[in-house]
């Protein structure tokens, strides 16, 4: 029966080992994550230092010592620079940015016409939130409504002149008013220009690959504050004597034509990577070249460029500050404008208003990027390998 | 083959309006009509406008007196130097602030890139909120905030912050001890290229033989030792001709020394901060995107996890990383255009004042995007040749 030879066998239990190191719980946790090894433990240390120095600060200035309400800059100011604050006193000004809260949103829009900007937010609103949840039917109405609808509204409600609605010019408007209407327009128009562009620069006809190519290559190669210049500048030069453009609108066109030259690259990069025997199948179906991109090659090309569609989205939306540079007043512009108020000037304003512009415009970009990310997730159906 | 003779027998069907290349033929001649019409009537206005408002065309306002100050001059100018001066002087802040930035810039990017790939949690996180708080706000935002957030509220030069290696930091900028080269000190120049040559020539031999024989040689130690160690002889031998012009403190201002404005110091700083966010996504991408297979067959070859690094995963990384870094070094590039909003000197500051001066806006909107478009192909073009180094060598 035994056909190896057992020349030992154990015969008592082999003593119990120490249990070995838990794999779950926080202790693990901070083993496997905080003090792996000695390298990391340093590491750790030096981040506690880190965030031990600079938190409490942060915390201290931005909350704890911060003044929120107060009629000018005394509150905000040392005693020895005119103030009530003690000596070695930092702190946020919110004061500040509460008193201009009206000029940081609408610029010098008259008070009593606020309710028009105000008005159009909402309706902007209540045509973005169903646009953007999935569930929500009637997306080519609701698109329609947005895209097309609401700039005509808004354009007659803002710029006002008829139905008994004063004229309101565009060099009154400012703040976060023309950050918002200004990137709007941008998206709304570069997307579809970009797209165009993007076509251009793939077809087959060589006059006209050459010309967007030449736009593309051009527009992307320079700075916007060059294309702003060139839009200040320039347009008027070559529009007849008499004829003048707002500024306003100059700074439509450059940032739209600016994120078109963009859009333009990310579009190519998704028709590229759509495979030829998509077209091909199109084309033995008997479409013609608008129904062929239009229902089988756009679809799927734009949907795979979301992320750097809304790349450029955001980088567009943060271009709009350089509208300052042809004084005009955007949030950051307005901000900034508002320094060299002497009821306000101290050694807090610059800072505290900068970080309220700041913390505005990282919540548009922090949302748009968050919402990509999440379409990207729900619009992948499959095109990973 | 019948279908194939029936279709060479009727080369086209239908009228020609539906033939694609007759098609396409119209449109371009259509599109060729249009933009020639509308540029031949841009160039009409443009013609009338200038005539109406008398300004000159043509280039020749260059020669001319620029009768402006410029506060950061790398070459010599005055406000008696001609129009071109000025705007050359622009262009070379313009390079200034874009190398350092990029350098700056990219050793941020990768610490903060490696940093979001640590095992460790806590360094992860703080690299995480800084690329989140950086890639989300404005650059310009970036640039007034180290301007009138930080810089501008330092104390008066009276109550200057004494920092190491005898420099101050005040409201008027950075200043460091300024190097004076006496006489003799071209020797230190010449040993530190015969140092750097000299530790080339080692690393090649020492790459050689390992090749041939197997053979590892101290590398890193020879160079350092060369490149440090030359100089360093040249220095005593030709009776230490270096000396350090150092600032000092008078009541009112500081004397001596190298000063820094805080044009560029809050310029460089924001554009180094900004664009170090966008690198250290890029470097994360590019470390993820090398497959977990090359690190484990690494460590199965025995490999230590420095060297799994350095000669595997690193030079796969840069494969994916380098084109994107590009584009992000030409966006510095760009960016650094926003120097005019606080009043550094660059290329479209000066070109700007050049051309409000003078009024003649084509030129000067014409100089500004061939020396953008100029310093942009550069740029790739010496990133095409980094990329062409590291790409992948295949047989």
């Amino acid at each position: 029966m035994q056909e190896h030879d057992m020349s030992w066998v154990r015969t008592e239990m082999a003593l119990a080992q120490p249990a070995p190191a838990s794999v779950s719980g926080p202790v693990a946790w901070v083993r496997r994550n905080l003090i792996g090894s000695v390298g990391d433990t340093i590491l750790t240390i030096l981040g506690i230092v880190i965030v031990a120095w600079v938190l409490p600060q942060v915390i201290n200035w931005a909350f704890i010592n911060a003044q929120w309400t107060g009629p000018d800059r005394t509150v905000c100011a040392t005693v020895a620079q005119g103030g009530i604050q003690p000596d070695g006193w930092s702190g946020a000004c919110w004061a500040f940015v509460n008193a201009k809260f009206g000029q940081f949103m609408f610029g010098t829009y008259p008070v009593e016409e606020r309710w028009r900007p105000i008005l159009v937010a909402i309706l902007f609103v209540a045509l973005l939130v169903p646009m953007l949840m999935p569930r929500v039917p009637r997306k080519g109405l609701n698109a329609i409504l947005l895209f097309l609808v609401l700039p005509v509204v808004s354009f007659f409600l803002l710029v006002g002149g008829v139905f008994g609605l004063p004229h309101v010019e565009t060099s009154r408007w400012g703040g976060l008013l023309i950050t918002l209407s200004l990137s709007f327009v941008g998206i709304a128009v570069s997307l579809p220009l970009g797209t165009v562009l993007a076509l251009g620069r793939r077809s087959k006809m060589p006059i006209i690959k050459m010309l967007c190519v030449i736009f593309i290559e051009a527009v992307r190669g320079i700075p916007l504050i060059t294309v702003l210049f060139f839009v200040s500048v320039m347009l008027p030069l070559f529009l007849p004597a008499g004829v003048t453009f707002d500024k306003y609108l100059r700074a439509l066109i450059g940032v739209s034509l600016f994120a078109a030259a963009y859009m333009a690259e990310v579009v190519r990069g998704g028709l590229q990577a759509i495979p030829k025997g998509q077209y091909e199948g199109a084309d033995s179906l008997g479409l013609g070249y608008w129904q062929k991109m239009g229902l089988i090659v756009l679809p799927q090309a734009l949907k795979l460029v979301i992320p750097g569609i809304v790349n450029t989205f955001i980088g567009m939306f943060k271009d709009t500050s350089l509208v300052l540079i042809i004084s005009m007043f955007d949030l950051l512009g307005i901000v900034k404008q508002n320094f060299s108020d002497a009821n306000w000037a101290t050694a807090q304003t610059a800072k505290s208003g900068l970080v309220f512009a700041a913390f505005v415009f990282w919540l548009f970009c922090f949302g748009m990027s968050r919402y990509s990310m999440y379409t990207e997730r729900r619009l992948d159906t499959g095109y990973r390998r | 083959m019948a279908s194939q003779e029936i279709l060479r027998e009727e080369p086209s069907r239908g009228s020609f309006v539906n033939d694609p290349r007759i098609r396409g033929l119209f449109f371009q001649t259509l599109v060729v009509i249009v933009l020639f019409g509308s540029v031949w009537w841009i160039v009409q206005n443009v013609i009338d406008n200038l005539q109406r408002l008398h300004i000159a065309s043509g280039f020749g306002f260059l020669k001319g007196r620029a009768g402006f100050d410029i506060s950061d001059t790398p070459i010599a100018y005055t406000s008696d130097s001609t129009y071109g001066r000025a705007i050359v002087v622009g262009l070379i802040n313009t390079i200034i602030v874009a190398v350092a930035g990029i350098i700056t810039a990219t050793i941020i990017g990768f610490v903060i890139g490696i940093g979001r790939l640590s095992q460790n949690w806590l360094i992860q996180k703080i690299c995480t909120v800084y690329v989140e708080i950086f890639r989300n706000i404005p650059p310009l935002l970036v640039i007034f905030f180290w301007y009138s957030g930080v810089l501008a509220v330092l104390p008066a030069p009276r109550d200057s912050y004494h920092l190491p290696f005898g420099s101050f930091l005040n409201q008027r900028g950075f200043y460091f001890p300024r190097a004076v080269w006496g006489e003799g000190s071209w020797l230190i120049l010449v040993a530190l290229i015969v140092g750097i040559a000299m530790a080339w020539f080692v690393a090649r031999t020492a790459r050689q033989r390992q090749m041939a024989t197997g053979q590892q040689f101290p590398v890193f130690w020879t160079s350092a030792a060369l490149i440090v160690g030359l100089p360093l002889l040249a220095y005593v031998l030709s009776g230490f001709p270096l000396s350090f012009d150092l600032p000092k403190q008078s009541t009112f201002n500081l004397t001596g020394g190298f000063q820094v404005k805080p044009e560029f110091l809050s310029l460089y700083l924001a554009l180094s901060c900004y664009t170090a966010a966008f690198i250290a996504e890029i470097v994360r991408a590019g470390i993820r995107g090398v497959s977990k297979g090359q690190t484990e067959a690494a460590a199965a070859l025995g490999l230590r996890s420095g060297s799994i690094l350095r000669l595997v995963v690193v030079p796969q990384a840069m494969r994916i990383v380098i084109p994107p870094l590009t584009s992000q070094y030409l966006n510095l590039t760009k960016n650094s255009s926003l120097a005019i909003a606080i009043g550094y000197p660059d290329l479209t500051a000066t070109a700007g004042t050049v051309l409000n001066q003078t009024g003649q806006a084509v030129e000067g909107v014409l100089i500004m995007m061939i020396a953008y478009l100029i310093l942009s192909l550069v740029t790739s073009a010496v990133m095409n040749v980094v990329n062409a180094r590291m790409a992948l060598v295949e047989r």
